[in-house]
């Protein structure tokens, strides 16, 4: 196998390997929505309510969070 | 940090890039409508002796749209959206103010003296690159400057969650880092030859397809660092807040977010298709290229979304029709660029005028129409001013859409009539016309474009008037608005 060959594979197989990482990804998002772990869509609010003296809508750091 | 109730954000920082937006963007267009004159007339060519040729303009016309304009566009929402969206004043940390002016000051000066270098010629040849190396040293100072910058404001911020705009604005920094220290390694022949020739010439690391494959994996992610990722970071910000409307779907822009970071950097070699890199590559960056659709108008339908229930506002508010025009030029562009990917499509619009068109209807309408939106919006904010005049501001949507139209279906008829001209074959397979017969034929489209150029210039024109008046004699506001943007 050449250098050329081996480039070729490296390429499709680190594709799958993004394919499956990406689908793995929504299911993730959907099912920590789900399971009332995480609320996504509170987040969009970040942009709206951003003065500086509003309340976060996270104010504890990932590794805090209950 | 304790919360006090004098604290403010710090818009010092945003307004200085805010007016470089300005300039850059006014001297870009001024030379894109220069050399769009010059290829409809190329007398034109002779105005300023060697200054004046469409050779040392045309880099500049590129170089200062993109690092020029863009950038300083891409830094002025920054330092104002970041702030907001992290709920942290850059002012309470000064040395993040000092950096800040330093990075400011060095990229004004360094920028106007990497046009100057153009005009005078030097360059190394590599499309969005061209600066030689001392001012790609001065580009690197300066992207550093501002990473530490973000990373700080980051640092001391409020809002834990990182909100989506900044994802795409750590993205823009890693990834225009990245490609352009690959791209512009180079040895500068004067000290590697012991004093030979120029001291500012230089000569890429990389040889012939190499080179070529290197520059293409820049050259394209350069637009999907520079054009779309902080592009897409400012209207994730700006359409919410302006519309009062929460985006669509916050988990679709997280995907779309990885997405389009897997996808874009594979696709560069569409720039190369039937040339000499491996055919696997070639397939490669067609096919990403035609996945890119997906994120791309992830994002964009997202975007649209966004204004569900809500679209009398693009009647009666013509920010959320610069933004809801820019993400529909957003979808346009990035449904054009895989079809210029597919092989047999490229082998017609490769080096045509097709490019240049599908550049610019993404550029104009999209990159151009959202900075716009983006500075209309600061404005009232930065200045506590009313916007000067709502009627301008339609005035100039109309005219510079109709600009947009113009340029774009020129060269869309341009260069597919050129592209199938150059390979017409007669029974016997001579080929049917020669170079000068596609100039002639191009002539009128040529013109079009120039006068679309004109019609665009004239609109970025009164855009800046318009923010210039807002600065100095727009109504008081006593109190910042919410969300929609006040104006006369
Ligand atoms: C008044 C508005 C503008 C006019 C009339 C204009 C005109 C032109 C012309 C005539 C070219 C050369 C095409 C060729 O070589 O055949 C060009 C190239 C280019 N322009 Fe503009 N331009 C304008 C605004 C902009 C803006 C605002 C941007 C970016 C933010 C931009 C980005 C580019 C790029 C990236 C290229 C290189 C395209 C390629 O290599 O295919 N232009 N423009």
């Amino acid at each position: 196998m050449d250098i050329r060959e081996i480039q070729g594979y490296a390429s499709f197989f680190m594709t799958m390997f993004l394919v499956i990482m990406l689908y793995g990804y929504i299911i993730h998002l959907y099912r920590s929505e789900k399971k009332g772990e995480r609320d996504y869509e509170k987040y969009g609010n970040i942009a709206l309510d951003d003065n500086i003296t509003s309340t976060p809508v996270e104010d504890k750091p990932a590794s805090q969070r209950d | 940090m304790q919360s006090n109730a004098a604290l403010e954000y710090d818009y010092s920082l945003a307004k200085k890039f805010t007016f470089l937006t300005i300039l850059f963007g006014f001297l870009a267009m001024v030379v894109g409508t220069l050399i769009a004159a010059q290829l409809a007339f190329p007398e034109l060519n002779y105005l300023l002796g060697e200054y004046g040729t469409f050779s040392r303009l045309r880099p500049i016309h590129t170089n200062t749209a993109v690092f020029g304009f863009t950038v300083s566009g891409i830094f002025a929402t920054w330092f104002y959206l970041g702030q907001r969206v992290l709920k942290v004043s850059i002012a309470e940390s000064k040395f993040l103010m000092v950096l800040g002016n330093i990075q400011f000051w060095l990229y004004f000066v360094g920028a106007l003296a990497a046009t100057i270098s153009l005009l005078l010629g030097y360059s190394t040849s590599k499309e969005y690159a061209q600066y030689e190396w001392p001012f790609d040293i001065v580009v690197v100072l300066i992207w550093v400057l501002w990473g530490v910058n973000m990373m700080g404001l980051i640092g001391i911020r409020r809002e834990k969650a990182l909100y989506i705009s900044v994802w795409y604005y750590l993205a823009c920094f890693l990834g225009v880092a990245m490609l352009y220290l690959f791209n512009n390694m180079e040895i500068p022949t004067y000290f590697a030859s012991g004093g030979l020739g120029d001291p500012i010439h230089s000569v890429s690391m990389y040889a012939g397809t190499n080179d070529a494959l290197v520059q293409w994996w820049y050259g394209h992610n350069a637009v999907a660092f520079g054009f779309t990722v902080p592009i897409v970071g400012m209207i994730y910000y700006f359409l919410p807040k302006e519309s009062g409307q929460a985006i669509y779907s916050y988990k679709l822009s997280l995907l779309s977010f990885w997405g389009l970071m897997f996808v874009y950097l594979w696709a560069g070699s569409h720039h190369l298709l039937w040339s000499t890199v491996p055919d696997w590559m070639q397939t490669m960056g067609s096919a990403f290229s035609i996945v890119l659709i997906l994120p791309s108008w992830g994002s964009a339908i997202n975007m649209l979304l966004t204004m569900k229930g809500e679209w009398n506002q693009l009647t009666d508010n013509p920010l959320i029709k610069f933004m809801v025009l820019a993400s529909t030029f957003y979808m346009l562009s990035t449904i054009e660029g895989p079809i210029q990917a597919i092989r047999s499509v490229n082998a017609i619009a490769h080096f045509t005028d097709w490019i240049p068109g599908h550049v610019h209807d993404g550029v104009l309408g999209w990159v151009v129409f959202m900075i716009m939106a983006a500075i209309f919006h600061m404005s009232p904010r930065m200045f506590k001013r009313e916007i000067y005049s709502k009627k301008l501001m339609e005035t100039q949507f109309w005219l510079q859409t109709t600009a947009v139209v113009l340029y774009f279906t020129s060269m869309w008829i341009a260069g597919i009539t050129q592209g199938m001209m150059w390979r017409a074959v007669d029974e016997y397979g001579n080929l049917m016309y020669s170079f000068i017969d596609t100039v002639t034929v191009l002539h009128p489209y040529y013109a079009i474009r120039a006068l679309s150029g004109v019609m665009y210039l004239t609109g970025f024109i009164m855009f800046a008037y318009n923010i210039y008046k807002t600065m100095t004699s727009g109504r008081v506001l006593s109190e910042e608005p919410q969300f929609r943007t006040p104006m006369a």
